[in-house]
């Protein structure tokens, strides 16, 4: 391991870890608070969340966001829900059944502390999120309600309706709006982070572009906060919102901040099938519908071919003739089994030639049965939103006929490496919610990524930031004259003349989108070593391609979204070079990561947990360079590391 | 199908705009408004980085810029005016769910940015709604510090009011009523934060303060006044009943009575 890769984990019993860590953590006192400034960039349930808590006590924040507003940070399309240990529903739930599952659902891939960690502060997210007003959806006698998700055997996420990422980021928003209005924290909205500002091996601040007026801004502080979500978008076609980018991560990365596991992507199940080559974005459907709708494909190839012709309707096909295939495969999770299993299920009848639609790459989500069993309004209040969303886009009510599927690119479990302080190998700089590695392993349990988000910025990172603070108080606020700022922005303004210089005729959206095409051919649901090296190869080619051919119009000195675009994938590039690197090291089966060469007789993912037992950190060596791999080595102490079983 | 496009085309806030027409052809059907509208951009990169489209006297003002994000009619960022309508000719959605299906195959259609002197444009199609956040910032919260809640279910709340409360809570701050009503009033934005607040137990304690607040930062702000055309409830990408703006007026006058 690295010397500067240490991971800080605290001795003792699993369940004392976090409470050592807290009592070990030097304190700032208020008066000194005052003095120190912190940099939040991103405003999703992480960003938001972190600045407002760190706001409340009393530290100096400025929070960046790229919107206009930061209510619109993609947390805000989460539906489903949110996990917490409560045991509100006597179904025997726990702390550490929460762990559990989480550990395994990442398929003994994520930190152990790490994971307790967040099990333990879920029941306070509940709590917190409830005083902030998030109308929860309640039982009659006014408790709160559950549902179950993917992967779990308990009901232990709380939703407000299929819009709980909207509320959770609108109580963020609102602490934050609340801590703005007190003076603590400054808000930079239409501002987009470009450099991180290292001085003297430290972070110290940032340079960003103000997307308004194009003028490069900058931004000083005693330590960092990147909190700017995943990097999904590399793929072009994503759930994903369109503004979502890996950025500030490649940043970093080039800065020295090592990137983890950046293999681990999660495919989910459940989103509309691509419907032309006009598309740009895919729209999940929740993963809550796989509580009630059962999806199937039906068993003979001539239904399948009368569905494709339009000839028959899928609600004709007799219930004999139809494979509900994940309860078939997996009788004890059945239609909840995790999204890794359920997608590569997906694919694996597609494949077989089972696909319903005109490009057979689509499965059935149904809720005839449902319906049958609970009613039209139990499901309405259930799914409604969903459905609805579901009939304006594809004109077809999941009513009378179920809902088209197919798995699609939703959610990076990789990132920045961070230690258990949420510190990256870069002192002061710190990541957090979806941009950090550190919890999900090789795929990520429904409803997990906003438990994640938010215990991160509430409870976590306001702690832990104060070990490196009580060591900086007395330095004064950072000159943002330094030469070290200088040159971060003479590097950056160099990046954008030499875009405007190229002068090609190809759009940034055309070449996105042959990258996302190499991306999902060659490091999607399956992978192997040949289509890994090819992808390597293709996307040096293509990024050479948008060195001499592509067309930045416009100037730097206006609002111009295809130069915000073309600094984007720059960096997405290096991602799908660096997602391809790791999965070329990574020669097993895990999680998300399906190695073709590693798997049963059965096509279950096989793990090789003899050899590939560790994270993956890689470090930048320079442009055109090989990046140098780090291995954390992942010790169970506490449970027994099994094959991930959802059959019996 | 095939469209004549009249776009509202405009530098910067100081610069005079105008409307440009652009001709587009080869839209599915299943299209969204919004992949529409990117399919005309990647039309006009073309033909701006090509000098015989130049010199045949293209005078495109480059790609349209508009507000956009997560395409699936939550995040609140797309903003367009369309044929005279807020979000378009489809009922309750935002523009990126609207499809061009809705359109008929050859029509010439309107797009300008939201008209309201609260909401200065930006560029072309994106507006400034900062507006909106200040209103928030004066009193659209629950001053709760993190770590001080107590036990979520100690708070019990009966079922159909958190339905209440969550109806007004999904609210995606689009700009739509402002943009919609003649007065340029942001009521309905003001009354789905107040309501869904109010409907709680937990947001009782600062009702009045919150009300008085925001309507004062509201009214500071230049927003217009509200004359109950209920234009708002009908543009309302989530529905929102103008219900609510009867109990922010409740709340409101109390908090008057009260001072």
């Amino acid at each position: 391991m690295a010397e500067k890769m240490i991971s800080k984990i605290p001795d003792g019993p699993l369940a004392e870890k976090w409470t050592k860590r807290k009592s070990e953590i030097h304190l700032v006192s208020p008066n000194n608070k005052r003095k120190l400034e912190i940099i939040v960039v991103g405003t999703g349930l992480g960003g938001a969340s972190a600045a407002a808590s760190l706001g409340e006590l009393g530290y100096n924040v400025k929070i960046f966001c790229i919107s206009d507003t930061p209510r619109r940070a993609h947390s805000i399309a989460a539906q489903g829900g949110i996990n917490a240990a409560k045991n509100y529903q006597n179904d025997n739930d726990s702390v550490y059944r929460l762990f559990y599952d989480t550990i395994k659902g990442g398929d003994y891939r994520a930190r152990e502390a790490n994971v307790y960690r967040l099990a333990e502060v879920s029941a306070s997210i509940i709590d917190q999120c409830v005083a902030q007003g998030i109308p929860f959806a309640r039982e009659y006698g006014g408790y709160l309600a559950n549902r179950s998700f993917g992967g779990v055997q308990v009901s232990r996420t709380f939703y407000a309706r299929g819009q709980t990422g909207q509320q959770l980021l609108l109580g963020a928003y609102a602490s934050l709006n609340k801590e703005i209005a007190a003076g603590t924290v400054t808000s930079y909205p239409r501002h987009e982070m470009l450099d991180l500002v290292i001085i003297n091996g430290e972070a110290k601040g940032i340079i960003a572009r103000n997307l308004v007026t194009g003028e490069l801004e900058r931004f000083g502080a005693h330590a960092v906060v990147i909190a700017t979500g995943g990097y999904g978008n590399t793929y072009f076609l994503s759930t994903n919102a369109m503004n979502s980018n890996g950025s500030a991560a490649v940043q970093c990365y080039k800065k020295g901040a090592f990137f983890a596991n950046p293999c681990f992507a999660q495919i989910h199940p459940t989103c509309i099938p691509v419907h032309g080559d006009q598309q740009c974005k895919l729209t999940l459907m929740s993963e809550s519908l796989r509580n009630d709708g059962r999806i199937w494909v039906p068993k003979k190839m001539e239904d399948v071919e009368k569905l494709r012709k339009h000839e028959i309707k899928p609600s004709q096909i007799a219930e004999e003739d139809r494979d509900y295939y994940l309860e078939r495969r997996y009788p004890a999770f059945g239609n909840l089994v995790p999204r890794d299993v359920a997608s590569r299920a997906a694919k694996e009848r597609c494949d077989a030639g089972f696909g319903v639609n005109e490009t057979g790459l689509a499965v059935f989500l149904d809720f005839k049965d449902a319906i049958k069993r609970l009613g039209h309004q139990k499901v309405a209040e259930r799914y409604g939103n969903l459905f609805d969303m579901y009939e304006k886009i594809t004109a077809s009510s999941p009513w009378e006929e179920p809902m088209m599927i197919y798995p699609a690119i939703h959610y990076t479990m990789g990132g920045i490496w961070v230690d258990y302080d949420l510190q990256t190998t870069i002192p002061g700089l710190y990541a957090i919610g979806e941009a950090n590695f550190s919890d999900h392993g090789g795929n990520r349990l429904g409803a997990s990524a906003l438990m994640q988000g938010l215990a991160d910025g509430y409870f976590i990172l306001p702690v832990t930031i104060g070990d490196y603070l009580s060591h900086k108080f007395a330095e004064p606020k950072t000159d943002i004259s330094a030469p070290e700022f200088d040159a971060a922005e003479k590097a950056v303004q160099q990046r954008i003349d030499s875009l405007f210089a190229i002068k090609g005729t190809k759009t940034v959206d055309s070449i996105h989108k042959e990258l996302g095409h190499i991306m999902w051919e060659y490091v999607g649901m399956a992978r192997n070593e040949e289509g890994l090296k090819t992808a390597i190869a293709k996307i040096e080619e293509l990024q050479k391609d948008f060195n001499e051919n592509v067309c930045v119009p416009g100037s730097q000195y206006e609002f111009n979204q295809e130069l915000e675009k073309a600094l984007r994938l720059q960096d997405f590039f290096e991602i799908g070079k660096l997602m391809a690197f790791d999965a070329l090291n990574r020669k097993e089966s895990c999680g998300g990561h399906f190695r073709i060469e590693s798997q049963t007789e059965e096509g279950e993912a096989k793990r090789d947990d003899k050899h590939f037992m560790y994270v993956a950190a890689w470090e930048y060596k320079g442009e055109g360079k090989e990046p140098e791999l780090h291995k954390e080595p992942l010790n169970y102490e506490f449970i027994e590391v099994k094959t991930r079983n959802y059959k019996d | 199908m095939e469209f004549n496009l009249k776009i509202w085309r405009q530098k910067n806030a100081k610069a005079k705009g105008h409307f440009e027409t652009y001709h587009i052809s080869g839209i599915e059907e299943d299209a969204s408004f919004l992949e529409m509208l990117d399919i005309l951009n990647e039309q006009l990169i073309r033909e701006g980085s090509d000098p015989v489209a130049v010199d045949r006297g293209c005078q495109s003002s480059g790609p349209v810029s508009f507000d956009h994000d997560c395409r699936e009619g939550i995040c609140g960022a797309c903003s367009l005016y369309i044929d005279g309508r807020a979000h378009g000719p489809d009922d309750h959605v935002t523009t990126c769910q609207l499809f061009m299906r809705h359109f008929k195959d050859g029509a010439t259609i309107t797009v300008e940015p939201w008209r309201s002197a609260a909401f200065p444009v930006i560029k072309d199609l994106v507006v400034d709604r900062r507006a909106f956040d200040k209103i928030l910032q004066a009193g659209g919260f629950i001053s709760v510090r993190t770590g001080s809640a107590q036990d979520a279910n100690n708070i019990l709340i009966p079922h159909d009011k958190a339905e209440e409360s969550m109806d007004a809570a999904a609210c995606v701050g689009c700009g739509a009523c402002v943009a919609t009503c003649k007065n340029g009033s942001a009521m309905l934005f003001v009354a789905a934060r107040v309501s869904s607040l109010a409907l709680l137990p937990q947001g009782r304690p600062e009702a009045k303060r919150r009300a008085r607040a925001m309507v004062a930062k509201m009214d500071e702000l230049g927003f217009g006044n509200c004359t109950n055309t209920r234009a708002c409830e009908m543009e309302c990408p989530k529905g929102i009943s103008v219900a609510h703006i009867a109990r922010l007026n409740r709340e409101f006058l109390n908090a008057k009575f009260s001072e």
